[in-house]
């Protein structure tokens, strides 16, 4: 699928499947959803991520009908599903305890919903079979589910969401349990029957990787409100805050003033003693405003001399290095006791690295490497 | 195995001794020859033929099973209904009260739910007979049954019923297929428990019953009045055996459950 060409977002004619308008969510006096707007589109891959209590799975239940907002309205399709009970929704969920019924074996549960749809038998029959084989619980069909593992269960609870092909799907951590191959394999196939189907995938995650792999955009949620929607490569490049930069991959935070140079060039005068540092921004800041430089490890470079034509160049000492077998992080420390990472691909065997503890080095980097970031 | 130690031995002698001694000496006298209840005369099964004569208590006998099937049959719908509605139903008005005057049957003394359901049935003219036996039996052991259910209930997972839901199951179907099967063990114990309640009732079954409906537990408490006889012995030892025989087919078939369990969870491990 070609990405750039899928982006209802970012047209405003476009119908969104679910609009979340000013929603609420109160249980008793605790909020748990706090005046939350959001449009999802049909076809998306929209992944939640956000600490555990931010109210991800309160958003997923008030759409399969569990809850009900406290205020605010949630429409599908244009259509108020409030008076909708979950029976009659055109949704499926996969829940986080996996809710499997224990009285049915793999085959019934999986079965479940279709049996309820009056699909006829040798239809049934196959539709299962297909579910088994996609989540390869085949040799465990005539099983009771407290008799498989736990990341067995989990795939029934995905393969029973998965039977009915509805129009749109809640997958509540579907693939927590799962080990990392079986879970690469299995976003694969998420991927492909999204496709396939054109069913529409609101997945929560806690493994960000994840989140970026499969999601058409992604919304980083805290405390009941969402912090940034975006597609994953802007949510990585361009944050909005350093909430998000600081929950999405590693970053480092330089908190200084800004001081408007020319064009959208800043200078931040981030420590005494050390010339300013240059940053580009499309944001604007005020002269004097404290700001925030968030910077990923991957794009600072380290090196032994000063670079001759960096825009960003401070000096420091090897504090400690991460050896992540393709990956290095050097964590440096500068002179005022900032710790900054930096990580550089390890292109040479490990015997040749070029530097060591309490090495002096030079980080440097880019004016656009960065970006300026108000709170 | 441990060897017990003679307070132990004393002990463990003692309570059976306490629990079961009136019992074997009930069975020992329904195999008396004589018609003295205290006097050994030899072995005979005589007064077990006599029973079989006796229409009065086959006839009793016969009314007591009914009425115990139906009571807890009718008690056991009921107080699942209310067990369910009580932790599910979630805040509705009245809900304290209603489940406080569920359970006050529990602790009300037999002498007045009796008295009132007599007064109850006379004041709307309702004929006395198997038919008032049964709902006073249901009235008094539905709340027995509810707090059975009740208690499977509240740890009953609801994310289960949301899934049947979720896949599109009316409520009430979510109920048979779901809810229900699952809490089937605690609905069956609640009727059992109803049943034995029925067949044990004494005092409410007299305020409640006519002359055409006397229950055994009735008749055995009338015909003893007029004096013992081996007769009642050999029917009570006939009871005896039936509660025996339930309780071992009981414990067999839970046991048998268990091993069943066990086996599917080695297969289970062994792939
Ligand atoms: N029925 C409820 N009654 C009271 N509080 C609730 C209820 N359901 C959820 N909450 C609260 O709402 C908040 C959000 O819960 P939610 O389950 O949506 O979190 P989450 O983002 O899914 O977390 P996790 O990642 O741990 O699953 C939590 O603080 C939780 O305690
Ligand atoms: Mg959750």
């Amino acid at each position: 699928m070609d990405a750039s060409a899928f982006a209802p977002w970012e047209d405003p004619q476009a119908q969104p499947l679910i609009r979340f308008k000013n929603v609420t969510k109160s249980f008793g006096t605790f909020t748990a959803i706090d005046d939350l707007s959001l449009d999802i589109f049909e076809k998306e891959f929209f992944a939640l991520l956000g600490p555990s209590g931010c109210g991800k799975t309160t958003m997923m239940r008030m759409l399969a009908g569990f809850e009900t907002p406290t205020s605010g309205v949630i429409e599908l399709a244009g259509q108020d599903i409030a008076p909708v009970p979950p029976n009659q929704r055109a949704v499926n969920m996969m829940f986080q305890s996996y809710a499997l019924f224990p009285h049915l074996s793999i085959w019934d549960n999986i079965a479940f919903g279709l049996k309820r749809d009056k699909m006829p038998k040798l239809d049934l029959q196959e539709r299962v079979e297909a579910m088994l084989k996609l989540t390869r619980l085949e040799q465990f069909a005539r099983r009771k589910p407290h008799q498989i593992s736990g990341g067995q269960r989990q795939r029934v609870a995905l393969a029973r969401s998965l039977a009915k092909a509805p129009k749109l799907l809640l997958l509540d951590e579907p693939l927590g349990a799962l080990d990392k191959k079986l879970r690469q394999d299995t976003q694969f196939e998420l991927m492909d029957i999204q496709e396939t189907t054109g069913t529409t995938f609101v997945i929560v995650t806690h493994d960000q990787e994840e989140a970026m792999t499969v999601a058409s955009r992604v919304a980083v949620m805290d405390h009941g409100r969402i912090i940034q929607a975006d597609t994953p490569d802007r949510i990585y490049e361009s944050p909005n805050s350093v909430y998000v930069a600081d929950f999405i991959g590693d970053v480092n935070i330089i908190q200084g003033q800004a001081n408007p140079g020319e064009g959208d060039g800043y200078r931040l005068f981030w420590t005494e003693g050390q010339p300013p540092l240059i940053a580009n921004s499309t944001k604007s800041f005020s002269a004097g405003q404290t700001c925030h430089l968030a910077i990923r490890p991957e794009k600072v470079t380290i090196s032994a001399e000063r670079p001759e034509d960096a825009a960003n160049a401070v000096r420091g000492k090897v504090l400690d290095i991460a050896y992540l077998g393709n990956l290095s992080t050097y964590h440096v420390e500068l002179p005022n006791g900032l710790v900054i990472k930096a990580q550089t691909a390890n292109t040479r065997r490990i015997s040749r690295r070029s530097f060591t503890w309490e090495d002096p080095v030079w980080l440097s980097w880019t004016a656009t490497a960065g970006v300026l970031l108000a709170n | 195995m441990t060897r017990l130690s003679w307070f132990n031995v004393v002990s463990l002698t003692l309570g059976f001794a306490f629990l079961y001694l009136p019992m074997v000496i009930l069975i020992i006298f329904s195999f008396n020859e004589s018609k003295l209840v205290t006097v050994w005369a030899g072995f005979s099964t005589k007064w077990y033929g006599e029973l079989l004569q006796n229409e009065a208590f086959l006839d009793a006998a016969w009314v007591t099973l009914r009425v115990a099937v139906f009571s807890s049959t009718i008690a056991t719908v009921l107080g699942t209904m209310a067990a369910y509605v009580l932790v599910r139903g979630g805040r509705f008005f009245g809900r304290t009260l209603f489940s406080g005057m569920i359970y006050a049957p529990l602790v009300m003394p037999e002498v007045i739910t009796g008295l009132s359901l007599l007064l109850l049935f006379i004041g709307i003219g309702l004929d006395r007979g198997i038919f008032t036996i049964v709902l006073a039996h249901t009235t008094f052991s539905m709340c027995y049954v509810s707090v059975v259910v009740s208690s499977r209930l509240v740890t009953f997972d609801r994310s289960l019923e949301e899934a049947a839901l979720d896949l599109g199951c009316a409520p009430a179907e979510a109920f048979r297929l779901v809810t229900l099967p699952i809490i089937a063990p605690a609905v069956i114990s609640g009727w059992l428990l109803a049943f034995t309640l029925s067949l044990d009732d004494l005092v409410i079954a007299s305020f409640t019953s006519g002359p055409s409906s006397t229950t055994l537990p009735i008749k055995i408490f009338s015909s003893v009045r007029l004096g013992v006889s081996p007769e009642i012995n050999a029917l009570s030892t006939l009871m005896i055996a039936v509660v025996a025989v339930g309780v071992i087919i009981a414990s067999l078939a839970t046991k048998r459950a268990a091993l069943q369990r066990r086996r599917e969870e080695q297969l289970a491990t062994q792939t």
